[in-house]
């Protein structure tokens, strides 16, 4: 019986079903990405764009990329969506969960643990890279997370695709005696770099402010750069007819109803107690 | 080296090609032709540059737009307006729109065995004055047709103009009754690049439109998505 390790027994079966059976490995959805976090005197503003890919196809123009942890402890993620969000949900139940029976409120540091507890238990394999910011009662924290479950707690980070871009702003911007305008500027101002110059972020700028006690979303606070820009006056008509009817059959939405047994209802009974 | 998903790690081999993405369409009509390409040059996630041209105005009466490859697209470009001026100084008349598609073809097939990575489209009008459009292969092989798209956003643009121009799967509209006029070719040729713009991450920034028909060439510019 196998104690602990890795379990390769599907390893053969995946092979053949590859060679064999001409199984198409399934494209993961990468969220491409640009993610941003920066602390500032109050609490922490974390930045995402909104572009999904499915290799160079668009896949989600508009999707969300900020995700909930608790109340004031928020995780932007970059890496395969299907990753990122459920590992961040998981871990969201379980810091729920742990801050239920231990009666406090939840702390940056336990999110982070929890995390990269978890991804590293899958040794990269989840790819997921997160940017993960929150107030707790110690005060604001930053952590940056990689898909291999290593750490680094700095004062502004990137991730993502658009990392390089991202940075180059950050690096420029970043002052450690910034407030919550300036903060929020800089975020907007790197994942608008990442947006223009990098091929796997786009869309809309998203944003999160978390003071003590206190959280904004700003989703989509910057809409210039989705704009279709060009739209035909004429619209594509199909006249009613377009797609041959090969057959035709209507059913009944609801068939009758026979009324059997009518029973009183209970709940008036509970509500009397 | 295998992968447990099965994926063959093979040695990293040296290629002389890369893509550095991008569309490009045209549609032709009775009497003239719509001809488009964005301008975006890609490689990898980055952007090189918003405008690098993949089109090239060989006479007044036909063109070429070519996508993948840019620098094999500059080269090609190169030796064929040469090539079409030293036509037009020998037989002191400019070349026919069905000389240049043979032309193309044949520069093409002379690279055979170290092809240029381009895909390419010319678009004019004939002898005729009909509009025509001619669609290749890397390596030459011709076809005329009355609209084709190539590039990166190519699968996301002709499934519109096959339903749009040649009207397939459509059982409202018949194909004597329809005309296509050139309001509605140029009208279709922007909003078709304009849609692969939304959803094909290497085409954007701006794109070239040009009309041809007997009076000339009108060449215009427009904007699309930058992110």
């Amino acid at each position: 019986m196998q104690k602990g390790g890795f379990n390769f027994d599907l390893y053969q079966r995946n092979v053949e079903l590859i060679e064999k059976n001409n199984y198409k490995v399934p494209k993961t959805t990468k969220t491409g990405t640009t993610i941003v976090g920066v602390v500032f005197s109050d609490g922490v503003v974390l930045g995402a764009d909104t572009r999904a890919t499915s290799g160079p196809i668009v896949a989600d123009p508009n999707c969300e990329k900020i995700h909930r942890i608790s109340d004031y402890i928020w995780c932007a993620g970059a890496g395969t969506a299907a990753d990122t969000e459920n590992t961040t949900g998981m871990i969201s139940l379980q810091l729920e969960l742990l801050s239920l029976s231990t009666g406090r409120s939840p702390r940056v540091r336990t999110a982070l643990t929890l995390l990269k507890n978890f991804l590293f238990r899958y040794h990269g394999y989840i790819s997921a890279a997160l940017v993960l910011g929150g107030v707790d009662f110690t005060g604001p924290h930053l952590h940056m997370i990689h898909p291999h479950g290593s750490t680094s707690t700095l004062p502004y980070i990137s991730m993502g695709s658009g990392s390089l871009a991202a940075m180059a702003v950050l690096e420029t911007g970043y002052n450690s005696k910034m407030g919550e305008e300036d903060a929020k500027s800089l975020v907007h101002q790197a994942i608008l770099s990442g947006i223009l110059n990098d091929l796997g972020s786009g869309g809309n700028v998203d944003l999160c402010v978390i003071k003590h006690k206190s959280m904004e979303f700003f989703r989509n606070i910057d809409t210039t750069n989705s704009k279709r820009k060009f739209r035909k006056k004429l619209p594509y008509m199909f006249k009613s007819g377009s797609t041959k009817i090969l057959e035709k059959q209507i059913k009944e939405k609801m068939e009758k109803m026979e009324i059997v047994n009518e029973k009183e209802s209970q709940i008036e009974e509970l509500e009397e107690l | 080296m295998e992968t447990y998903l099965g994926e063959k790690q093979q040695a990293r081999q040296w290629s002389p090609y890369i893509n550095n993405g991008g569309s490009c369409l045209a549609v032709a009509g009775d009497d003239f032709a719509v001809i488009a390409s964005d301008t975006r040059m890609s490689l990898g996630y980055s952007i090189k540059t918003r405008y690098s041209t993949k089109y090239l105005k060989i006479t007044e009466k036909c063109s070429i737009v070519s996508s993948g490859m840019q620098a094999d697209i500059f080269t090609l470009h190169k030796v064929l307006k040469s090539r079409a001026q030293i036509y037009e100084q020998k037989h002191g008349k400019p070349m026919s729109t069905d000389a240049v598609a043979k032309l193309v073809s044949r520069l093409l097939y002379y690279r055979r065995f170290f092809p240029y990575y381009t895909f390419n489209i010319v678009a004019g009008v004939d002898e005729d004055g009909v509009g025509c459009v001619f669609s290749y292969d890397a390596i030459g092989t011709l076809e005329r047709v009355k609209y084709s798209a190539s590039g990166s956003g190519s699968s996301l643009i002709e499934p519109v103009l096959d339903n749009q121009v040649a009207l397939k799967n459509r059982n409202d509209i018949k194909k004597e009754e329809f005309k296509l006029t050139k309001e509605y070719a140029i009208d279709l040729v922007k909003d078709a690049i304009t849609s692969a713009g939304e959803r094909d991450i290497y085409t954007g920034d701006f794109v070239e439109i040009s009309v041809i028909d007997l009076n000339g060439t009108h060449e215009d510019k427009f904007e699309l998505r930058f992110d």
